[in-house]
Protein backbone atom coordinates (compact mmCIF):
# COMPACT_ATOMS: atom_id res chain seq x y z
CA UNK A 1 0.00 0.00 0.00
CA UNK A 2 1.47 3.64 -0.91
CA UNK A 3 1.13 6.15 1.13
CA UNK A 4 -1.26 7.91 -0.73
CA UNK A 5 -4.13 5.35 -0.17
CA UNK A 6 -3.44 5.07 3.51
CA UNK A 7 -6.15 6.87 5.52
CA UNK A 8 -5.16 7.73 8.82
CA UNK A 9 -8.56 8.14 10.02
CA UNK A 10 -8.39 3.29 9.85
CA UNK A 11 -5.89 3.69 12.83
CA UNK A 12 -8.88 5.75 15.11
CA UNK A 13 -10.90 4.40 17.68
CA UNK A 14 -14.33 3.64 16.55
CA UNK A 15 -16.60 3.56 19.67
CA UNK A 16 -19.74 2.49 17.50
CA UNK A 17 -18.66 -0.09 15.19
CA UNK A 18 -20.07 -3.62 15.84
CA UNK A 19 -16.61 -5.04 16.56
CA UNK A 20 -15.60 -3.29 19.75
CA UNK A 21 -19.61 -3.50 20.64
CA UNK A 22 -19.03 -6.97 20.79
CA UNK A 23 -15.67 -6.77 22.69
CA UNK A 24 -17.61 -4.91 25.46
CA UNK A 25 -20.46 -7.27 25.51
CA UNK A 26 -17.99 -10.41 25.95
CA UNK A 27 -16.35 -8.36 28.71
CA UNK A 28 -19.51 -7.87 30.09
CA UNK A 29 -20.71 -11.47 30.18
CA UNK A 30 -17.16 -12.49 31.51
CA UNK A 31 -17.44 -10.11 34.28
CA UNK A 32 -21.14 -11.23 35.28
CA UNK A 33 -20.39 -14.53 35.50
CA UNK A 34 -16.94 -14.03 37.55
CA UNK A 35 -19.27 -12.44 40.06
CA UNK A 36 -21.64 -15.40 39.85
CA UNK A 37 -18.48 -17.53 40.89
CA UNK A 38 -17.16 -15.60 43.66
CA UNK A 39 -20.93 -14.60 45.14
CA UNK A 40 -21.47 -18.10 46.66
CA UNK A 41 -18.29 -17.89 48.44
CA UNK A 42 -19.65 -14.56 50.38
CA UNK A 43 -22.57 -15.12 50.50
CA UNK A 44 -21.31 -18.69 52.55
CA UNK A 45 -19.04 -16.70 54.73
CA UNK A 46 -21.88 -14.31 55.33
CA UNK A 47 -24.64 -16.20 55.82
CA UNK A 48 -22.35 -18.77 58.42
CA UNK A 49 -21.20 -15.17 60.21
CA UNK A 50 -24.95 -14.22 60.69
CA UNK A 51 -26.01 -17.36 61.93
CA UNK A 52 -22.86 -18.02 64.32
CA UNK A 53 -22.40 -14.97 65.44
CA UNK A 54 -24.98 -15.54 68.68
CA UNK A 55 -22.67 -18.74 69.50
CA UNK A 56 -19.24 -17.31 68.93
CA UNK A 57 -16.92 -16.19 71.55
CA UNK A 58 -13.59 -17.11 73.03
CA UNK A 59 -15.63 -19.93 75.21
CA UNK A 60 -16.14 -22.21 72.19
CA UNK A 61 -13.02 -22.25 70.99
CA UNK A 62 -11.75 -24.01 74.21
CA UNK A 63 -14.47 -25.99 75.78
CA UNK A 64 -15.63 -29.16 75.26
CA UNK A 65 -19.23 -29.91 73.35
CA UNK A 66 -22.47 -29.85 76.08
CA UNK A 67 -24.94 -32.54 76.32
CA UNK A 68 -28.38 -31.59 75.50
CA UNK A 69 -30.58 -29.37 77.28
CA UNK A 70 -27.06 -27.88 78.62
CA UNK A 71 -26.00 -23.86 78.02
CA UNK A 72 -23.04 -23.04 76.73
CA UNK A 73 -20.04 -25.17 75.56
CA UNK A 74 -18.12 -25.41 72.89
CA UNK A 75 -16.34 -27.34 70.37
CA UNK A 76 -12.37 -27.11 71.35
CA UNK A 77 -11.44 -30.99 71.19
CA UNK A 78 -12.99 -30.95 67.63
CA UNK A 79 -10.86 -27.93 66.47
CA UNK A 80 -7.84 -30.05 68.10
CA UNK A 81 -8.96 -32.88 66.44
CA UNK A 82 -9.11 -31.68 63.09
CA UNK A 83 -5.80 -30.47 63.18
CA UNK A 84 -4.23 -33.29 64.38
CA UNK A 85 -6.12 -35.41 61.64
CA UNK A 86 -5.46 -33.07 59.09
CA UNK A 87 -1.79 -32.66 59.59
CA UNK A 88 -1.33 -36.70 60.16
CA UNK A 89 -3.37 -36.85 56.45
CA UNK A 90 -0.64 -34.10 55.44
CA UNK A 91 2.55 -35.78 56.46
CA UNK A 92 1.56 -39.23 55.01
CA UNK A 93 0.23 -37.99 51.59
CA UNK A 94 2.59 -34.94 51.12
CA UNK A 95 5.79 -36.95 50.89
CA UNK A 96 3.95 -39.84 49.21
CA UNK A 97 2.10 -37.35 46.67
CA UNK A 98 5.32 -35.56 45.72
CA UNK A 99 7.76 -38.70 45.10
CA UNK A 100 5.09 -40.48 42.85
CA UNK A 101 5.08 -36.84 40.73
CA UNK A 102 8.70 -36.61 40.60
CA UNK A 103 8.34 -40.23 39.48
CA UNK A 104 5.89 -39.55 37.33
CA UNK A 105 7.21 -36.29 35.35
CA UNK A 106 11.07 -36.68 35.66
CA UNK A 107 11.36 -40.36 35.15
CA UNK A 108 8.83 -42.56 34.12
CA UNK A 109 8.04 -42.78 29.92
CA UNK A 110 5.01 -44.25 28.06
CA UNK A 111 2.27 -46.18 28.83
CA UNK A 112 3.02 -47.21 32.94
CA UNK A 113 3.24 -43.29 33.11
CA UNK A 114 -0.35 -42.75 31.26
CA UNK A 115 -1.76 -45.32 33.52
CA UNK A 116 -0.53 -43.82 36.44
CA UNK A 117 -2.36 -40.53 35.78
CA UNK A 118 -5.48 -42.38 34.90
CA UNK A 119 -5.28 -44.20 38.08
CA UNK A 120 -4.48 -40.92 40.18
CA UNK A 121 -7.77 -39.70 38.23
CA UNK A 122 -9.69 -42.12 38.98
CA UNK A 123 -8.74 -42.51 42.58
CA UNK A 124 -9.50 -38.05 42.72
CA UNK A 125 -13.37 -39.43 41.58
CA UNK A 126 -13.81 -41.87 44.33
CA UNK A 127 -16.40 -40.63 46.88
CA UNK A 128 -15.21 -39.93 50.21
CA UNK A 129 -17.49 -42.34 51.72
CA UNK A 130 -15.98 -45.27 49.99
CA UNK A 131 -12.89 -43.84 51.26
CA UNK A 132 -13.90 -44.08 54.99
CA UNK A 133 -15.53 -47.70 53.82
CA UNK A 134 -11.70 -48.73 52.62
CA UNK A 135 -10.22 -47.11 56.00
CA UNK A 136 -12.61 -48.53 58.17
CA UNK A 137 -11.39 -51.90 56.74
CA UNK A 138 -7.82 -51.69 56.60
CA UNK A 139 -7.41 -49.66 59.98
CA UNK A 140 -10.39 -49.63 62.64
CA UNK A 141 -11.10 -53.23 62.01
CA UNK A 142 -7.70 -54.27 62.36
CA UNK A 143 -6.64 -52.31 65.37
CA UNK A 144 -10.23 -52.88 66.53
CA UNK A 145 -10.69 -49.05 67.43
CA UNK A 146 -11.49 -45.68 66.08
CA UNK A 147 -8.92 -43.64 66.00
CA UNK A 148 -7.42 -40.66 64.65
CA UNK A 149 -5.03 -41.98 63.08
CA UNK A 150 -7.39 -44.01 61.15
CA UNK A 151 -9.06 -40.63 60.39
CA UNK A 152 -5.76 -39.12 59.09
CA UNK A 153 -5.01 -42.33 56.76
CA UNK A 154 -8.44 -41.50 55.37
CA UNK A 155 -8.03 -38.02 54.97
CA UNK A 156 -4.70 -38.54 52.94
CA UNK A 157 -5.82 -40.95 50.58
CA UNK A 158 -8.12 -37.97 49.99
CA UNK A 159 -5.31 -35.51 49.51
CA UNK A 160 -3.17 -38.14 47.53
CA UNK A 161 -5.11 -37.82 44.44
CA UNK A 162 -4.87 -33.36 44.46
CA UNK A 163 -1.13 -33.64 45.38
CA UNK A 164 0.39 -35.44 42.87
CA UNK A 165 -1.86 -33.89 40.03
CA UNK A 166 -0.96 -30.21 40.88
CA UNK A 167 2.67 -31.64 41.75
CA UNK A 168 2.96 -33.19 38.40
CA UNK A 169 1.21 -30.38 36.17
CA UNK A 170 3.92 -27.86 38.25
CA UNK A 171 6.77 -29.60 36.88
CA UNK A 172 6.24 -30.16 34.07
CA UNK A 173 5.88 -26.61 33.71
CA UNK A 174 9.30 -26.27 34.59
CA UNK A 175 11.09 -25.94 30.93
CA UNK A 176 12.73 -28.43 29.49
CA UNK A 177 16.01 -26.29 28.97
CA UNK A 178 16.16 -25.66 33.02
CA UNK A 179 16.81 -29.57 32.78
CA UNK A 180 19.20 -29.84 30.37
CA UNK A 181 21.15 -27.00 31.77
CA UNK A 182 21.30 -28.73 35.16
CA UNK A 183 22.41 -31.89 33.41
CA UNK A 184 24.37 -30.02 30.86
CA UNK A 185 27.00 -28.71 33.95
CA UNK A 186 27.29 -32.18 34.97
CA UNK A 187 24.57 -32.79 37.54
CA UNK A 188 22.79 -36.31 38.12
CA UNK A 189 19.19 -36.96 37.91
CA UNK A 190 18.61 -36.34 41.59
CA UNK A 191 20.65 -33.12 41.92
CA UNK A 192 18.46 -31.75 38.77
CA UNK A 193 15.29 -32.75 40.54
CA UNK A 194 16.08 -31.83 44.01
CA UNK A 195 17.57 -28.64 43.17
CA UNK A 196 16.85 -26.81 40.15
CA UNK A 197 13.32 -28.55 39.10
CA UNK A 198 11.75 -29.18 42.08
CA UNK A 199 12.44 -25.20 44.01
CA UNK A 200 11.20 -23.93 40.99
CA UNK A 201 8.08 -25.60 41.18
CA UNK A 202 7.56 -24.98 44.67
CA UNK A 203 4.70 -21.91 44.84
CA UNK A 204 2.75 -24.46 42.41
CA UNK A 205 3.31 -27.26 44.87
CA UNK A 206 2.25 -25.50 48.01
CA UNK A 207 -0.97 -24.35 46.32
CA UNK A 208 -1.42 -27.88 45.12
CA UNK A 209 -1.08 -29.19 49.07
CA UNK A 210 -3.33 -26.35 50.03
CA UNK A 211 -6.54 -27.30 48.00
CA UNK A 212 -5.99 -31.02 49.24
CA UNK A 213 -6.15 -29.15 52.35
CA UNK A 214 -8.45 -27.71 52.17
CA UNK A 215 -10.77 -29.90 50.90
CA UNK A 216 -9.91 -32.99 53.43
CA UNK A 217 -10.58 -30.01 56.00
CA UNK A 218 -13.91 -30.22 55.53
CA UNK A 219 -14.55 -34.14 54.80
CA UNK A 220 -17.23 -35.46 57.38
CA UNK A 221 -18.34 -38.82 55.83
CA UNK A 222 -14.89 -40.45 56.20
CA UNK A 223 -14.29 -39.41 59.42
CA UNK A 224 -17.59 -40.85 60.52
CA UNK A 225 -16.21 -44.30 59.43
CA UNK A 226 -12.93 -43.87 61.37
CA UNK A 227 -12.68 -41.39 63.97
CA UNK A 228 -16.10 -41.05 64.78
CA UNK A 229 -16.72 -38.50 67.94
CA UNK A 230 -16.37 -37.94 71.04
CA UNK A 231 -17.29 -35.51 73.52
CA UNK A 232 -13.63 -35.64 75.14
CA UNK A 233 -10.08 -34.27 74.17
CA UNK A 234 -8.14 -35.66 72.28
CA UNK A 235 -6.25 -38.72 74.23
CA UNK A 236 -2.33 -38.38 74.01
CA UNK A 237 -1.84 -41.12 76.56
CA UNK A 238 -3.72 -43.59 74.47
CA UNK A 239 -1.46 -42.15 70.99
CA UNK A 240 -4.50 -40.69 69.65
CA UNK A 241 -6.11 -44.66 69.41
CA UNK A 242 -9.55 -43.55 70.56
CA UNK A 243 -12.19 -41.63 68.95
CA UNK A 244 -11.55 -38.36 67.74
CA UNK A 245 -13.83 -35.25 67.57
CA UNK A 246 -13.47 -33.33 63.91
CA UNK A 247 -14.96 -29.81 63.35
CA UNK A 248 -16.69 -31.61 60.49
CA UNK A 249 -18.41 -34.44 62.30
CA UNK A 250 -19.48 -32.11 65.12
CA UNK A 251 -21.64 -29.74 62.74
CA UNK A 252 -23.07 -32.86 61.21
CA UNK A 253 -23.86 -34.10 64.17
CA UNK A 254 -25.20 -31.13 65.98
CA UNK A 255 -26.86 -29.46 63.07
CA UNK A 256 -29.14 -32.10 63.17
CA UNK A 257 -30.52 -32.39 67.03
CA UNK A 258 -33.45 -30.23 68.13
CA UNK A 259 -31.53 -28.48 70.18
CA UNK A 260 -30.88 -24.89 70.29
CA UNK A 261 -27.67 -24.26 71.75
CA UNK A 262 -26.30 -27.40 69.65
CA UNK A 263 -27.69 -25.67 66.45
CA UNK A 264 -25.78 -22.43 67.04
CA UNK A 265 -22.31 -24.18 67.81
CA UNK A 266 -22.84 -26.16 64.81
CA UNK A 267 -23.66 -22.54 63.17
CA UNK A 268 -20.18 -21.34 64.63
CA UNK A 269 -18.20 -24.21 64.21
CA UNK A 270 -18.50 -24.39 60.48
CA UNK A 271 -17.49 -20.66 60.60
CA UNK A 272 -14.26 -21.73 62.41
CA UNK A 273 -13.79 -24.30 59.80
CA UNK A 274 -14.12 -21.74 56.89
CA UNK A 275 -11.66 -19.54 58.32
CA UNK A 276 -9.51 -21.83 59.40
CA UNK A 277 -8.97 -23.24 55.91
CA UNK A 278 -9.07 -19.54 54.56
CA UNK A 279 -6.32 -18.96 57.19
CA UNK A 280 -4.37 -21.92 55.88
CA UNK A 281 -4.42 -20.64 52.35
CA UNK A 282 -3.40 -16.87 53.02
CA UNK A 283 -0.72 -17.88 54.86
CA UNK A 284 0.83 -20.52 52.16
CA UNK A 285 0.32 -17.84 49.97
CA UNK A 286 2.37 -15.25 51.94
CA UNK A 287 4.92 -17.49 53.02
CA UNK A 288 5.70 -18.82 48.99
CA UNK A 289 7.80 -16.38 46.69
CA UNK A 290 5.82 -15.60 43.39
CA UNK A 291 5.73 -18.03 40.57
CA UNK A 292 8.78 -18.91 39.09
CA UNK A 293 7.47 -19.74 35.66
CA UNK B 1 31.05 -39.31 0.76
CA UNK B 2 32.70 -39.61 2.74
CA UNK B 3 35.07 -35.99 4.53
CA UNK B 4 37.71 -37.61 6.27
CA UNK B 5 40.06 -34.35 6.95
CA UNK B 6 41.65 -34.42 10.35
CA UNK B 7 43.75 -31.40 12.06
CA UNK B 8 46.73 -32.80 11.41
CA UNK B 9 49.09 -30.15 12.96
CA UNK B 10 47.63 -30.73 16.81
CA UNK B 11 46.43 -33.42 18.38
CA UNK B 12 43.08 -34.72 18.27
CA UNK B 13 41.05 -34.08 21.89
CA UNK B 14 37.78 -35.70 19.64
CA UNK B 15 37.56 -38.02 17.44
CA UNK B 16 34.52 -38.14 15.18
CA UNK B 17 34.32 -41.56 13.02
CA UNK B 18 31.83 -42.27 10.89
CA UNK B 19 28.67 -40.83 13.03
CA UNK B 20 24.82 -41.33 11.77
CA UNK B 21 23.00 -39.72 14.19
CA UNK B 22 19.32 -40.69 14.17
CA UNK B 23 15.64 -39.04 15.67
CA UNK B 24 13.28 -42.07 15.26
CA UNK B 25 13.75 -43.00 11.79
CA UNK B 26 15.29 -40.20 10.74
CA UNK B 27 18.69 -40.28 9.77
CA UNK B 28 19.33 -36.09 10.29
CA UNK B 29 23.27 -35.89 10.24
CA UNK B 30 24.95 -38.62 8.11
CA UNK B 31 28.72 -40.15 7.53
CA UNK B 32 30.08 -37.40 10.11
CA UNK B 33 34.29 -38.12 10.43
CA UNK B 34 35.69 -35.06 12.08
CA UNK B 35 38.72 -34.30 14.39
CA UNK B 36 38.64 -31.54 16.87
CA UNK B 37 42.01 -30.38 17.56
CA UNK B 38 43.27 -29.67 21.21
CA UNK B 39 42.99 -26.44 22.11
CA UNK B 40 42.23 -24.60 19.09
CA UNK B 41 38.43 -23.27 18.15
CA UNK B 42 36.55 -25.06 15.79
CA UNK B 43 33.33 -23.10 14.45
CA UNK B 44 30.57 -25.73 12.80
CA UNK B 45 28.50 -23.42 10.17
CA UNK B 46 25.68 -24.13 8.05
CA UNK B 47 22.45 -23.91 7.25
CA UNK B 48 19.36 -23.89 9.58
CA UNK B 49 18.81 -27.35 10.09
CA UNK B 50 22.07 -29.44 9.10
CA UNK B 51 22.52 -30.80 12.39
CA UNK B 52 25.01 -28.70 13.93
CA UNK B 53 23.48 -28.71 17.11
CA UNK B 54 22.66 -32.47 16.83
CA UNK B 55 26.14 -33.02 16.30
CA UNK B 56 27.40 -30.88 19.07
CA UNK B 57 25.00 -32.18 21.37
CA UNK B 58 26.67 -35.53 20.99
CA UNK B 59 29.94 -34.53 22.02
CA UNK B 60 28.71 -34.41 25.76
CA UNK B 61 25.94 -36.86 25.45
CA UNK B 62 23.42 -34.47 25.98
CA UNK B 63 21.37 -35.75 23.09
CA UNK B 64 20.79 -39.04 25.81
CA UNK B 65 17.82 -36.78 27.32
CA UNK B 66 16.08 -37.49 24.17
CA UNK B 67 14.05 -40.59 23.45
CA UNK B 68 14.39 -41.10 19.90
CA UNK B 69 18.18 -40.17 19.92
CA UNK B 70 19.95 -43.20 18.57
CA UNK B 71 23.87 -42.61 17.55
CA UNK B 72 26.37 -45.09 15.22
CA UNK B 73 29.81 -44.51 14.93
CA UNK B 74 32.08 -43.46 17.52
CA UNK B 75 32.96 -40.36 19.26
CA UNK B 76 35.91 -40.65 21.15
CA UNK B 77 37.48 -38.24 23.76
CA UNK B 78 41.00 -38.68 24.54
CA UNK B 79 40.88 -42.14 22.70
CA UNK B 80 38.02 -43.41 24.99
CA UNK B 81 34.43 -43.87 23.30
CA UNK B 82 32.14 -41.69 24.81
CA UNK B 83 29.12 -44.06 23.81
CA UNK B 84 30.88 -46.98 25.28
CA UNK B 85 28.50 -48.80 27.35
CA UNK B 86 30.83 -48.44 30.83
CA UNK B 87 30.97 -44.07 30.37
CA UNK B 88 28.93 -42.29 32.93
CA UNK B 89 27.40 -39.24 31.08
CA UNK B 90 27.72 -37.40 34.02
CA UNK B 91 31.57 -37.39 33.86
CA UNK B 92 31.06 -36.55 30.21
CA UNK B 93 29.75 -33.59 30.68
CA UNK B 94 31.63 -32.55 33.85
CA UNK B 95 34.67 -32.27 31.24
CA UNK B 96 32.98 -31.13 27.90
CA UNK B 97 30.46 -27.67 28.94
CA UNK B 98 27.79 -26.50 27.13
CA UNK B 99 26.10 -22.99 25.91
CA UNK B 100 22.77 -23.50 24.84
CA UNK B 101 21.50 -21.75 21.78
CA UNK B 102 18.76 -20.18 23.65
CA UNK B 103 19.94 -18.40 27.11
CA UNK B 104 18.38 -21.06 30.41
CA UNK B 105 19.50 -19.26 33.60
CA UNK B 106 18.35 -21.69 36.46
CA UNK B 107 14.94 -19.91 38.31
CA UNK B 108 17.96 -18.97 40.78
CA UNK B 109 19.82 -15.91 42.14
CA UNK B 110 22.87 -14.78 39.41
CA UNK B 111 24.96 -15.73 42.18
CA UNK B 112 23.34 -19.74 42.85
CA UNK B 113 23.32 -19.64 38.97
CA UNK B 114 26.92 -19.65 38.85
CA UNK B 115 27.74 -21.38 42.16
CA UNK B 116 25.25 -24.28 41.45
CA UNK B 117 27.80 -26.25 38.79
CA UNK B 118 30.48 -25.42 40.35
CA UNK B 119 29.07 -27.08 44.18
CA UNK B 120 28.03 -29.95 42.64
CA UNK B 121 31.67 -30.60 40.58
CA UNK B 122 33.02 -30.72 43.90
CA UNK B 123 34.62 -26.87 44.01
CA UNK B 124 36.43 -26.23 47.10
CA UNK B 125 37.97 -22.55 46.94
CA UNK B 126 36.36 -19.85 47.57
CA UNK B 127 33.13 -19.10 45.78
CA UNK B 128 32.89 -15.66 45.64
CA UNK B 129 36.35 -15.40 43.78
CA UNK B 130 34.66 -17.73 41.58
CA UNK B 131 31.54 -16.17 40.63
CA UNK B 132 33.46 -12.96 40.09
CA UNK B 133 36.06 -14.24 38.25
CA UNK B 134 33.50 -16.41 35.99
CA UNK B 135 31.06 -13.29 35.72
CA UNK B 136 34.34 -10.97 34.51
CA UNK B 137 35.39 -13.95 32.17
CA UNK B 138 31.93 -13.41 30.14
CA UNK B 139 31.99 -10.06 30.51
CA UNK B 140 29.07 -9.29 33.07
CA UNK B 141 30.11 -8.26 35.72
CA UNK B 142 29.92 -4.72 35.76
CA UNK B 143 26.33 -5.22 34.90
CA UNK B 144 25.39 -7.14 37.81
CA UNK B 145 27.88 -6.89 40.67
CA UNK B 146 25.40 -5.09 42.59
CA UNK B 147 22.38 -7.48 42.11
CA UNK B 148 23.91 -11.05 42.18
CA UNK B 149 20.91 -11.90 45.14
CA UNK B 150 18.52 -11.52 42.36
CA UNK B 151 16.60 -13.64 40.00
CA UNK B 152 19.17 -14.66 37.01
CA UNK B 153 15.57 -14.52 35.20
CA UNK B 154 15.22 -10.83 35.09
CA UNK B 155 18.27 -10.01 33.39
CA UNK B 156 17.81 -9.63 29.36
CA UNK B 157 18.42 -11.99 27.36
CA UNK B 158 21.71 -11.28 26.31
CA UNK B 159 22.91 -10.92 29.74
CA UNK B 160 21.13 -14.10 30.64
CA UNK B 161 22.99 -15.91 27.63
CA UNK B 162 26.51 -14.16 29.14
CA UNK B 163 25.19 -15.80 32.51
CA UNK B 164 24.76 -18.79 31.24
CA UNK B 165 28.31 -18.30 29.95
CA UNK B 166 29.95 -17.65 33.04
CA UNK B 167 28.06 -20.62 34.34
CA UNK B 168 30.35 -23.50 32.07
CA UNK B 169 33.50 -21.30 32.15
CA UNK B 170 32.92 -21.89 36.43
CA UNK B 171 32.95 -25.64 35.81
CA UNK B 172 36.35 -25.01 34.71
CA UNK B 173 36.09 -28.17 31.97
CA UNK B 174 38.34 -29.16 29.40
CA UNK B 175 36.02 -28.72 25.65
CA UNK B 176 33.40 -26.02 25.73
CA UNK B 177 30.78 -26.33 23.33
CA UNK B 178 28.79 -23.16 22.42
CA UNK B 179 25.94 -22.99 20.35
CA UNK B 180 25.43 -19.73 18.66
CA UNK B 181 26.75 -17.92 21.92
CA UNK B 182 26.06 -14.78 19.92
CA UNK B 183 22.86 -15.09 19.07
CA UNK B 184 21.38 -13.04 21.43
CA UNK B 185 24.02 -11.00 22.21
CA UNK B 186 24.71 -7.05 20.62
CA UNK B 187 28.18 -6.23 18.76
CA UNK B 188 29.81 -4.98 22.45
CA UNK B 189 28.89 -8.33 24.09
CA UNK B 190 29.50 -10.07 21.16
CA UNK B 191 33.09 -9.12 20.27
CA UNK B 192 33.72 -9.47 24.63
CA UNK B 193 32.30 -13.25 24.23
CA UNK B 194 34.94 -13.26 21.51
CA UNK B 195 37.79 -12.06 23.48
CA UNK B 196 36.95 -14.70 26.09
CA UNK B 197 37.09 -17.24 23.32
CA UNK B 198 40.44 -16.52 22.61
CA UNK B 199 41.59 -16.34 26.10
CA UNK B 200 39.92 -19.46 26.99
CA UNK B 201 41.76 -21.13 23.97
CA UNK B 202 45.10 -21.15 26.03
CA UNK B 203 43.48 -23.75 28.34
CA UNK B 204 40.54 -25.10 26.87
CA UNK B 205 39.19 -26.56 23.67
CA UNK B 206 36.03 -24.92 22.10
CA UNK B 207 33.68 -25.82 19.25
CA UNK B 208 31.27 -23.08 18.51
CA UNK B 209 28.05 -23.15 16.27
CA UNK B 210 27.80 -20.05 14.06
CA UNK B 211 25.84 -18.63 11.70
CA UNK B 212 27.96 -15.26 11.42
CA UNK B 213 30.71 -15.41 9.12
CA UNK B 214 32.71 -12.72 10.24
CA UNK B 215 32.66 -14.94 14.20
CA UNK B 216 33.68 -17.90 12.30
CA UNK B 217 36.71 -16.02 10.33
CA UNK B 218 37.52 -13.76 13.83
CA UNK B 219 37.48 -16.55 16.33
CA UNK B 220 38.35 -19.99 14.82
CA UNK B 221 40.79 -21.85 13.75
CA UNK B 222 39.00 -24.41 12.35
CA UNK B 223 35.58 -24.39 10.18
CA UNK B 224 33.10 -26.96 9.42
CA UNK B 225 30.71 -26.67 6.71
CA UNK B 226 27.58 -28.67 7.12
CA UNK B 227 24.62 -28.80 4.92
CA UNK B 228 21.33 -30.71 3.82
CA UNK B 229 20.59 -32.74 1.10
CA UNK B 230 16.94 -33.94 0.61
CA UNK B 231 16.99 -37.90 0.68
CA UNK B 232 14.74 -40.23 -2.38
CA UNK B 233 12.11 -40.22 1.00
CA UNK B 234 12.11 -36.52 1.39
CA UNK B 235 14.38 -36.71 4.69
CA UNK B 236 16.46 -33.41 4.98
CA UNK B 237 19.66 -34.54 6.09
CA UNK B 238 22.96 -33.00 7.25
CA UNK B 239 26.02 -34.21 6.46
CA UNK B 240 29.61 -32.74 6.52
CA UNK B 241 30.58 -30.43 3.52
CA UNK B 242 34.48 -29.33 4.31
CA UNK B 243 36.51 -29.39 7.04
CA UNK B 244 39.96 -27.42 6.98
CA UNK B 245 41.34 -24.84 8.86
CA UNK B 246 39.54 -21.01 8.45
CA UNK B 247 41.67 -19.62 6.24
CA UNK B 248 41.31 -21.94 3.70
CA UNK B 249 37.94 -22.46 4.03
CA UNK B 250 36.92 -18.53 3.95
CA UNK B 251 39.49 -17.90 0.95
CA UNK B 252 39.90 -20.81 -0.92
CA UNK B 253 37.35 -24.11 0.08
CA UNK B 254 37.56 -26.94 -1.82
CA UNK B 255 33.42 -27.43 -2.50
CA UNK B 256 32.02 -24.71 -4.72
CA UNK B 257 28.89 -25.21 -2.26
CA UNK B 258 31.15 -24.03 0.57
CA UNK B 259 32.65 -21.01 -1.63
CA UNK B 260 29.06 -20.18 -1.93
CA UNK B 261 27.78 -20.53 1.27
CA UNK B 262 30.69 -18.14 3.03
CA UNK B 263 30.81 -15.83 0.26
CA UNK B 264 26.37 -15.69 0.85
CA UNK B 265 25.40 -16.67 -2.42
CA UNK B 266 23.39 -19.57 -1.03
CA UNK B 267 20.24 -21.35 -1.49
N1 LIG C 1 14.55 -33.48 19.51
C1 LIG C 1 14.43 -33.71 18.20
N2 LIG C 1 13.58 -34.67 17.76
C2 LIG C 1 13.44 -34.91 16.44
N3 LIG C 1 14.10 -34.26 15.46
C3 LIG C 1 14.96 -33.29 15.83
C4 LIG C 1 15.16 -32.96 17.22
N4 LIG C 1 16.07 -31.96 17.29
C5 LIG C 1 16.40 -31.68 16.01
N5 LIG C 1 15.74 -32.47 15.13
C6 LIG C 1 15.89 -32.45 13.67
O1 LIG C 1 17.25 -32.66 13.35
C7 LIG C 1 17.66 -31.82 12.30
C8 LIG C 1 18.86 -31.01 12.73
O2 LIG C 1 18.47 -30.11 13.75
P1 LIG C 1 19.52 -29.19 14.50
O3 LIG C 1 18.83 -28.54 15.62
O4 LIG C 1 20.71 -29.99 14.82
O5 LIG C 1 19.88 -28.10 13.37
P2 LIG C 1 20.87 -26.88 13.41
O6 LIG C 1 21.88 -27.10 12.36
O7 LIG C 1 21.37 -26.67 14.79
O8 LIG C 1 19.91 -25.68 12.99
P3 LIG C 1 19.90 -24.16 13.51
O9 LIG C 1 21.01 -23.48 12.80
O10 LIG C 1 18.57 -23.66 13.05
O11 LIG C 1 20.05 -24.17 14.96
C9 LIG C 1 16.46 -30.97 11.93
O12 LIG C 1 15.87 -31.54 10.78
C10 LIG C 1 15.53 -31.10 13.10
O13 LIG C 1 14.20 -31.08 12.68
MG1 LIG D 1 21.04 -25.21 16.30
Amino acid sequence: MTDATFNPETLKRNPTSPRTLFSLFMSGVAGLFMTMAIIPLFIILFYLLYKGISALNFQVLVQLPPPPMVEGGGFGNAILGTVIMVAIGTLISLPVGVMAAIYLSEFSRGQLASWTRFATNVLSGVPSIIVGVFAYGVLVLTFKTYSAWAGGFALAILMLPTIVRTTDEALQLVPQDVRQASTGLGANDYQTVLQIVLPAAIPAIITGVTLALARAAGETAPLIFTALFTQFWPNWDKLLAEPTASLAVLVYNFAIVPFKNQQELAWAASFILVLLVLLTSIISRLATSTRKY
Amino acid sequence: MINHQSAKQTEAVIKTENVNVYYGNFLAVAGIYLDIAKNQVTAFIGPSGCGKSTLLRCYNRLNDLIPSFKLQGAITYHNQNLYAPEIDPVQVRRRIGMVFQRPNPFPKSIYENIAFGARINGYQGDMDELVEKSLRQAALWDEVKDKLRQSGLALSGGQQQRLCIARTVAIQPDVVLMDEPCSALDPISTLKVEELIHQLKENYTIIIVTHNMQQASRVADYTAFFNVRTTEKGDRQGYLVEYDRTEKIFQNPKEEATQQYVSGRFG
